[in-house]
């Protein structure tokens, strides 16, 4: 019985559900978005060099998703813990003054140092909540955050770019990187066909970590990780150490997140302190559930799919919004979107456990 | 030995963490410099404010569905029909019995969904609470930031934007501010006692306290406890999870009317965004767990909390000339609170299995 509920019918059922329909939907609402963006006349050109910015800027937070999904450590809603890794990292480069590749590579140096360190310890806590990781994830990243609070205010920074204006302690809410490495990947190698501007370096930086999660998942450290998302039991049978591979899998998602808010940050333009990574995580997990992830094991064409649909959506909604006089349908539209798509996902992804 | 474990770090839960409190906040309060009788006053307020929606909490831990974050869709019940009520300018009692039985039928409604979709992700149910939350939320801002004064008809000009769509984002509720506040007002010296609203409040904890011990109660701590029990014992575990779920929103709808009747104002869009969290810190600030909660519990945690609470900004001004550390601070110990109870709670559950 088991087998057959397994096999076959877990398949249709899957396709039924889960692949088809949110993804279909999403297509369909992002048809009628391009559609009447078109009908209002706008810059399609210019809207479509946005979108590939804006899917590398997001894209490499959806893809630290992969290794913990993979490790069946389920969707990381702990995703402020590596974000927040990043922006110290980013912050120290800034304080030494650091600017350019040199800034940008420095930068990336220390959020992997410092996510590696963070995600150790994050992975050492997610061993003994196994079975709930996602909500204790969720509160260890919430409570996290104004922990850093703490640290951003007391910091003995010496960069006066960074510091408030008055009194001179505390790091500022938005630090500009416009003296430091501000679109530093943006604006390399960029490749102009007419309108169209494609951002051939940052492309690449994007398909490097593609190929990098691509490549790992097929060593013996990656098949080991997989297969202990697929079944521990049996793992742990073929010898496997659960516990580690676990930590391994964490702690690589944590440095990718911090590798993905360098990336972000430098195409926004700012650092963003204090509550800002608070809600990062939401987004980043629809955008993996829309690319017909499972939410057990993932792959990194979803991620990919998931975000240039997801972003594509966002960026399309504020120009729609603004003509239609409401502006804050856009933001409104967006959570519900986000938060519609991870609810979807959990109901029926519990409902196929049950099948089992 | 399985059963005497759990029995023994719960005996140990039960004090230790409302001590803490006690210790953290009385220091707290040392540091801030505040008077006794205002930190009283005030936390007489916020007990008023805040208890039923402790309170709420109760029966759903009870039932094994872990915390329930979804007490924000029973406040938006209620801030729903009282928006409506204002809308069509109904003032005085029978305004107040208007929003009474629109909100009761409404939370009834949607307590009804929750445990329908409560019953198909068991296991997961306080991540899928938290999503629900935020989903339901985006619902919310959807019908009264675009729907209202577009596709729902309003009467009272008052209440909406300058544009003529959506709500303002503060309302006043003058007409039913200190209606039953100001019943039975006692003072001794500078403490203010208003009688009746304790009263109401210890009345609900009663009420709860004795369907505990009702046959109904006996009903859901069966299905908290054992499952497969309530299935050789005859109960229809699901039926009894939906009932749960029924109550417990229609008692956070009742809570936020007496929190927002008390405040006066009504934050359209924010009043009820953090309920979810404080209440629930509250909760396990009185010693309970995502496994146990008791009324005692639940009344104690919210004096204990909200004395933390009041005096954090202050102390944080005097400790460190900053009042935004105490904001922080406070924060910190809500979220650090239900992280830490979830950690240490699912690390105890899954002990003895890791041991085998």
């Amino acid at each position: 019985m088991p087998w057959r509920c397994q096999g076959k019918q877990g398949w249709t059922m899957m396709f039924n559900n889960l692949i088809k329909l949110p993804q279909l939907i999403i297509s369909v609402f992002l048809l009628v978005l391009i559609a009447v963006a078109w009908l209002l006349q706008m810059d399609m050109a210019t809207l479509f060099n946005e979108s590939l910015v804006k899917l590398v800027m997001n894209g490499v937070l959806v893809m630290s998703l992969i290794p913990m999904l993979n490790a069946g450590v389920g969707l990381n809603f702990g995703l402020p813990v590596g974000i927040i890794g990043g922006l110290l990292g980013m912050c120290l480069a800034v304080n030494f003054r650091m600017t350019g590749f040199y800034g940008f590579c420095m930068a990336l140096l220390f959020s992997l140092a410092i996510c590696a360190a963070l995600g150790f310890i994050y992975g050492l806590i997610l061993n003994r909540v196994k079975g709930r990781e996602e909500i204790a994830g969720t509160f260890i990243g919430f409570s996290f955050i104004p922990f850093m609070n703490f640290f951003w205010t007391l910091v003995p920074f010496q960069n006066r770019e960074m510091l408030y204006p008055i009194g001179g302690q505390g790091l500022r809410p938005k630090i500009s990187l416009e003296n430091y490495f501000n679109h530093i990947l943006d604006n390399f190698c960029v490749i102009r066909l007419g309108d169209l501007e494609i951002p051939a370096g940052l492309l690449a930086f994007f398909a490097l970590l593609g190929l990098f999660l691509y490549w790992y998942f097929h060593t013996k450290v990656g098949r080991a990780i997989i297969a202990t998302g697929e079944n521990e039991a049996f793992s742990k049978l073929s010898g496997i150490n659960i516990s580690r591979t676990r930590l391994t899998a964490v702690i690589i998602s944590t440095v990718i997140a911090g590798v993905g808010i360098c990336v972000y940050t430098q195409s926004y333009g700012f650092i963003q302190l204090y509550d800002e990574p608070l809600s990062m995580a939401f987004p980043a997990i629809s955008a993996i559930l829309i690319g017909g992830s499972t939410g057990k094991r993932a792959f990194v064409f979803e991620a990919v799919l998931g975000t240039y649909l997801l972003q594509s959506i966002y960026l399309l909604t504020v120009p729609v919004a603004n003509q239609l006089l409401i502006p804050e349908l856009t933001e409104i539209l967006r959570s519900f979107i986000t938060y519609g798509i991870i609810l979807y996902a959990l109901l029926v992804r519990e409902t196929r456990r049950d099948c089992r | 030995m399985k059963a005497k474990a759990p029995l023994n770090c719960y005996f140990n839960h039960e004090r230790i963490v409302p001590a803490v409190f006690l210790v953290l906040s009385f220091l707290a309060w040392q540091i801030s410099g505040l008077t006794g009788s205002f930190v009283l006053n005030q936390v007489i307020t916020r007990f008023i404010r805040d208890g039923l929606l402790v309170l709420a909490l109760i029966i759903p831990v009870v039932a094994g569905m872990g915390l329930n974050f979804s007490i924000t869709v029973g406040a938006m019940a209620i801030q729903t029909s009282l928006l409506l009520v204002i809308a069509y300018n109904i003032e005085g009692v029978p305004g107040i019995l208007l929003v009474m039985v629109i909100g009761i039928f409404l939370s009834v409604l949607l307590g009804y969904v929750l445990g329908r979709i409560l019953n198909r992700v068991k296991g997961k149910e306080m991540i899928t609470t938290i999503i629900i939350g935020f989903f339901v939320n985006s619902i919310y801002q959807l019908i009264f930031l675009v729907g209202f004064g577009t596709v729902i008809p309003v009467f009272n000009q008052e209440i909406i934007l300058t544009r003529g769509i959506g709500v303002r984002n503060t309302v006043d509720l003058g007409m039913y501010r200190n209606t039953i506040d100001k019943l039975w007002l006692f003072s001794i010296g500078e403490i203010q006692i208003p009688l009746f609203m304790i009263l109401i409040v210890l009345l609900f904890a009663g009420g709860i306290y004795y369907i505990l011990h009702t046959r109904f109660g006996r009903q859901v701590q069966a299905v908290g406890s054992a499952a497969e029990t309530c299935a050789v014992l005859g109960i229809d575990t699901d039926r009894v999870r939906i009932k749960v779920m029924i109550l417990s929103t229609v008692l956070a709808a009742l809570g936020q009317f007496i929190y927002l009747q008390n405040i006066g104002m009504f934050d359209v869009y924010t009043a009820h965004l953090n309920t979810g969290i404080i209440s629930c810190a509250a909760l396990l600030a009185g010693g309970a767990s995502i496994k146990s909660a008791k009324v005692r519990q639940a009344l104690l945690g919210i004096f204990l909390f909200h004395t933390l609470f009041i005096v954090s900004p202050q102390a944080g001004q005097h400790l460190f000339r900053n009042a935004a550390l105490g904001e922080y601070f406070r924060s910190f110990v809500a979220y650090g609170t239900i992280a830490l109870a979830l950690i240490v709670n699912v690390g105890n559950e899954n002990r003895p299995i890791q041991r085998k």
